[in-house]
């Protein structure tokens, strides 16, 4: 076992694998996962509901045993040393954990003092967050709306400065603006050198990090920046729309020179086998060609993988 | 010259570490107080809660015979019967219901419930006292309560037998016994003076194991154990954090209850008030760290309260010797009594509330509560998970 020491990579994790009891049965929940993070970069961790997230989450933030293998988060081993560990990193869980009976500013200083610091204290890395939710900071965080939970669950998190953080979907039930508002701030986080790891169902958000890593049922399909990621994908793709878009769906599906059609909001995504060959098409169809986004190169991996 | 700058900048580092894990404690204790005043049905209830238990056992769940109605079927015309109604009737025990002839409405009026005792004065009564030296008097009691029936005929018995030695104050027997009781520490054989420290242990069992077996698992089901777990708390503050402000709530309710009886139920506090407290927040602890223990082992709020309601408090109120004397038990389960501190704590508060005994008569159970209460302690901290599964 080789202490990690090098100062560039934040969250090392090599073969880990964990399951769960499920009435008798032993169901995994993350196979052989490998992930090497480098320190002060956004981090994310895309997948459906379901796929290991969250476990993966709990076991990075100490609170859960893997079954087996390493993991090495900001130089120190999770699982034998989760007691340094606790002081150094942040933790947003998916589901809203502050206390719910607790004004702002009172859960502010609560978890400032569980950190041993103070709220004055590290003020100034979360000045630009607290002002947005200043102007309620006496009303008591249940009543508050989805996105200003999530900006207090945030402040929470950072209040001890730590050096890594970990945001279980932290943008999942929070309106769009709220949403391009929070990644706005992860932004600027990284820019203070926090390592941010995030995860997120939604696909669009994938574009904003520094690296993703793509997760479907325990296991990472691809690790790389959004930008390779999708130069992956090799196969021609087209949206097209017509008027019956069902029945388009349903015949495009038969066709053999077809690899695979899925509907992709008003249009449908049409990825064809070979180059320069189309189907044939209705006259009342459009058809455009495309660039791949990160969805198309997920349903890619996915059915690949299957 | 460095060296010494050193130490002392080292020193002082120290001392702000210790000052910070200071706040740490002392800002976990005002969330939890925070938690309790916020949620003021709860505290009513918790506040409220012993007031009631007194007065409800104080005036309503009582084995005292007081202002009991009674039925005398007077079939005696003579003087003495009379007299023996009016003593009857006069007495703070019964009331007269009713006064007939007919035996038949006994029957009745138990049927109904309306009357639990009856007296039969038959009609040769008189002649037969004089003549015979032997006048016959019949009770009659509804032993569906077989408690209440025995308590009835002994206070109607003892009123009769007075009035036997009324009637004839110079009545020479030879060999005459006379047996002079005595109760002592509760000569009015006030109910009262057992069950006020019933009540003070079942109350303070269920405010503090119930209410810390909650707070810790609803942590848990909320899901805010999830950032305690990934902050560097020390398990050990949050127990005892959560344990603080039930422990100062817990006072209260001991003070509430201490002043109800002495001052409503005219209970006196014998002994001294400082050991009663002490012995008071002893057992206070041993409650709160059951609580805790409880909380430690389960996951949701619902079986928190099964098992602080099934395990805890069920056996605390059979086994304690409150209600059902522990004395009478088979010994199987006079053993079983053992292991409930309720029981001790029962002992301690009777003999140092109403005996007015000192701590060396007491050492003892205050040493099996002391021990208990590093027990549960030491098993709540060790069975805290430090992780989430």
């Amino acid at each position: 076992m080789v202490k990690l020491n090098s100062s560039d990579i934040a969250i090392k994790v090599t073969a880990v694998n964990k399951s769960y009891i499920v009435g008798k049965k032993k169901t995994p929940a993350l196979e052989n996962i490998n992930l090497t993070i480098q320190a002060g970069t956004l981090f994310g961790l895309i997948g459906p509901d379901g796929s290991g997230k969250t476990s993966l989450f709990r076991i990075l933030t100490s609170l859960l045993l893997p079954d087996s293998g390493e993991i090495w988060v900001d130089g120190l081993n999770v699982i034998t040393e989760y007691k340094k560990l606790r002081k150094r990193i942040g933790y947003m869980p998916g589901k809203f954990s502050l206390y719910t009976d607790l004004t702002i500013k009172e859960n502010l200083d609560f978890f400032a003092s569980l950190f041993g610091t103070s709220f004055e204290e590290n003020y100034d890395l979360i000045k630009d967050l607290y002002v947005q939710i200043e102007p309620f900071k006496d009303r008591r965080a249940g009543q508050l709306s989805g996105g200003m939970k999530q900006k207090l669950a945030l402040c929470c998190a950072l209040i001890h400065r730590p050096t890594i953080l970990f945001l279980d979907e932290p943008t999942t039930g929070v309106d769009a603006v709220s949403r391009k508002e929070f990644w706005e701030i992860l932004q600027s986080l990284k820019k203070e050198g926090i390592t941010i790891l995030v995860s997120t169902p939604y696909m669009d958000e994938a574009t904003l990090c520094d690296q993703v890593a793509l997760i479907q049922e325990g296991k990472i399909l691809d690790v790389d920046t959004p930008a390779q990621m999708v130069n992956k994908f090799t196969n021609p793709i087209y949206a097209i729309k017509g008027a019956n878009m069902l029945q388009l769906l349903r015949e495009l599906e038969k066709d053999p020179s077809v690899e695979r059609i899925y509907p992709f909001g008003e249009h449908h995504h049409l990825v064809m086998k070979e180059k320069d060959v189309l189907p044939v098409l209705p006259l009342s169809v459009t058809i455009n060609k495309i660039k791949p986004n990160i969805e198309d190169l997920f349903i890619h991996l996915m059915q690949h993988h299957e | 010259m460095q060296k010494v700058w050193m130490k002392f900048f080292f020193i002082w580092l120290e001392k702000q570490k210790e000052l910070n894990s200071m706040k740490q404690f002392y800002h976990f204790i005002v969330k939890e107080f925070y938690h309790i005043f916020r949620d003021r049905k709860t505290l009513f209830i918790l506040l409220g809660m012993p007031m009631v238990q007194i007065i409800i056992f104080g005036f309503a769940l009582t084995n005292e015979v007081k202002n009991t109605r009674i039925v005398i079927v007077n079939q005696s015309t003579s003087a003495t019967a009379m007299k023996l109604v009016e003593k009857i009737e006069s007495s703070a025990y019964f009331e007269l219901y009713s006064q007939t002839k007919d035996p038949s409405i006994i029957d009745q009026l138990f049927k109904k419930g309306t009357v639990k005792v009856a007296l039969i004065i038959p009609h040769d009564f008189a002649p037969a006292l004089i003549a015979q030296n032997k006048g016959q008097l019949q009770i009659i009691t509804d032993a569906t309560d077989p408690n209440v029936a025995t308590a009835l005929t002994n206070y109607l018995s003892v009123i009769i037998q007075d009035f036997q030695k009324e009637l004839n104050p110079n009545n020479i027997i030879p060999y005459k016994m006379e047996v002079d009781t005595r109760m002592m520490y509760n000569p009015q054989l006030k109910g009262a003076y057992n069950f006020v420290p019933g009540v003070m242990a079942m109350v303070l069992l269920l405010v503090c194991t119930m209410m810390t077996a909650l707070t810790v698992v609803k942590e848990k089901e909320l899901g805010n154990m999830e950032i305690l777990l990934t902050s560097p708390i020390n398990p050990i503050k949050i127990i005892l954090a959560k344990a603080v402000p039930y422990l100062l709530l817990s006072i209260i309710n001991i003070t509430t209850i201490l002043l109800l009886s002495y001052f409503v139920l005219d209970v006196p506090i014998n002994g001294s008030l400082v050991l009663l407290y002490a012995e008071s927040a002893l057992f206070i602890m041993v409650s709160l760290g059951l609580g805790l223990l409880i909380s430690a082992g389960t996951d949701s709020q619902q079986s928190a309260m099964f098992i602080s309601l099934i395990v805890m408090f069920l056996p605390t109120v059979m086994f304690s010797g409150f209600i059902f004397p522990i004395e009478n038990m088979p010994l199987p389960l006079r053993i079983v009594s053992n292991i409930i501190p309720a029981k001790w704590f029962f002992i301690i508060v009777k003999s140092v509330m109403i005996k007015g005994v000192g701590i060396q008569l007491v050492w003892k159970e205050t040493l099996i509560l002391f021990m208990m209460m590093i027990f549960f302690f030491t098993m709540a901290i060790k069975k805290f998970k430090i992780r989430l599964a």
